[in-house]
């Protein structure tokens, strides 16, 4: 009896259609969400994460919207998240259908904000999402979709987070982004080792070995990924399958 | 059949009603006294603290009648907090009353693990139930939760182990409960639900 380490797909959407750019710049077009949505759900996704990169308030009847599709195609977890400033906009997408809201930039700028959604939903409804960038001091977390440095440290800022009643990291590695050069197994275990919630790694993967440093090397409880499998580059059943096989304790679905 | 998902003012309800009318079954949410007592089946889903899950049922006034029902037999599936409200008390919420059901108190995860307890994870079977019915013994369901209830030889018909060995499957008489989400557990929780209805039927 173990708990499964987790592959989480996440549909980064603007206007409605999911879309990746490369080290958070240049945008394509990758498809609909809630096709997407429906496949991985099918190939034996653990969650599913739905980030409004856009993040605009003239775009957010269109991301609820979306919300309410993609939750409709579901029966695993939903996080979602992007432009998350009041407790309200994390009411609304927890009614269109996720299960757990993500929260980034604003909780940066006004950290009561985590504390607000987690006495209101519980811990286990929300995610802080932090963007990291490797600088001179350090690891230091970036906002704004990582255009701006907060000076804050990324394992302090992790564990405020927490203090504060964030119940899952979503950690991602600015420099890996879109990159595929692997995930930051490095971050990614300073800031496990920091907080006693479960982390997501997030940024770089591109192989069933990036995959498995991570949950080795880099203690992730779990793992994201997006262009990967949007491209059908790699199914995630065939990932599984793999990681199974070097023994990291994985949900395979008959 | 109709199964009738009591409303409380929080949890996930969309995904519990969609998930059971998949399965073919006629949902309702209720939200009053009269409609609770008069329920062929009931489902107490759960997310979010247990004192605003108790408040929530007090200030509709569903907590007595509720168990007067559950004490007459009506069939009842908790989910994840739907779970704990059943047990007299919780360590979230020192000094406010669960629904007494089951005489014992729900605790705080352990701090040698990571809390909460999210992913997937497997079941120890403690006897033949009827939730788990069908379901190969090494299937996984999605926990989300920071508190849990200690394993009893009276009502844990399977136990999920993390920091301690905890009820994750109760049944006791006509009273069902699953700290997992089946909802949100793919094709083994759906499988769960449908042995829970077929049961009712």
């Amino acid at each position: 009896m173990t708990l499964a380490r987790r592959i989480i797909p996440c549909l980064d959407v603007d206007a409605g259609r999911v879309v990746k750019g490369v080290e958070f710049a240049g945008l394509r077009d990758m498809g609909d969400p809630e096709q997407l949505a429906a496949r991985y759900n099918r190939e034996g996704a653990d969650e599913l994460i739905l980030l409004d990169i856009a993040a605009s308030r003239a775009g957010r009847a269109t991301f609820l919207e979306t919300v309410r599709r993609v939750a409709q195609q579901l029966n695993i977890p939903f996080t979602a998240g992007g432009g998350i400033r009041r407790l309200e906009d994390g009411n609304a997408v927890l009614r269109a259908g996720a299960d757990k809201v993500t929260v980034n930039t604003a909780a940066v700028e006004r950290p009561e904000l985590i504390s607000e959604l987690a006495a209101q939903f519980g811990s286990q409804a929300v995610v802080l999402s932090m963007d990291v960038k490797k600088t001179n001091t350090g690891w230091e977390v970036f906002i704004r979709g990582g255009a701006e440095s907060s000076g804050r440290d990324a394992a302090a800022w992790a564990h405020e987070g927490v203090a504060r009643g964030a119940g899952e990291i979503l950690l991602t590695s600015i420099d890996r982004d879109g990159t595929c050069s692997g995930f930051d197994c490095g971050l990614t275990a300073a800031i496990a080792a920091q907080v006693s919630v479960p982390v997501i790694a997030s940024g770089g993967a591109k192989t069933f070995d990036d995959f498995l440093a991570v949950f080795d090397e880099g203690h992730a409880d779990a793992a994201l990924a997006a262009s990967i499998f949007h491209t059908a580059e790699h199914s995630i059943g065939a990932l599984k399958t793999f990681l199974a096989g070097r023994g990291v304790p994985v949900r395979l679905s008959r | 059949m109709k199964v009738s998902i009591i409303d409380y003012g929080a949890g996930n309800l969309p995904s519990v009603e969609r998930a059971l009318r998949c399965l073919g079954a006629e949902t309702e949410c209720v939200t009053k006294p009269e409609q609770v007592a008069t329920a062929r089946a009931l489902i107490l889903p759960g997310v979010g603290h247990f004192s605003a899950f108790v408040t929530g049922l007090r200030e509709r006034n569903l907590t007595a009648v509720l168990r007067q029902a559950l004490a007459g037999g009506i069939p009842l599936l908790g989910i994840c907090l739907g779970l704990q409200a059943m047990f007299s008390s919780s360590a979230e919420a020192p000094g406010e009353a669960g629904l007494d059901l089951i005489h014992d108190n729900v605790q705080a995860l352990p701090t040698n693990v990571k809390s909460p307890h999210i992913g997937w994870n497997q079941l120890r079977r403690l006897r033949k139930g009827i939730l788990l019915r069908e379901i190969p013994d090494d299937a996984y369901f999605y926990f989300a939760h920071s508190y849990a209830a200690a394993v009893s030889e009276l009502h844990t018909a399977a136990a999920c182990d993390h920091g301690f060995p905890f009820t994750a499957v109760l049944e006791q008489e006509n009273l069902m409960a699953v700290q997992f989400h089946p909802e949100k557990s793919g094709e083994a929780g759906s499988r769960v639900l449908r042995n829970f209805l077929e049961w009712v039927r």
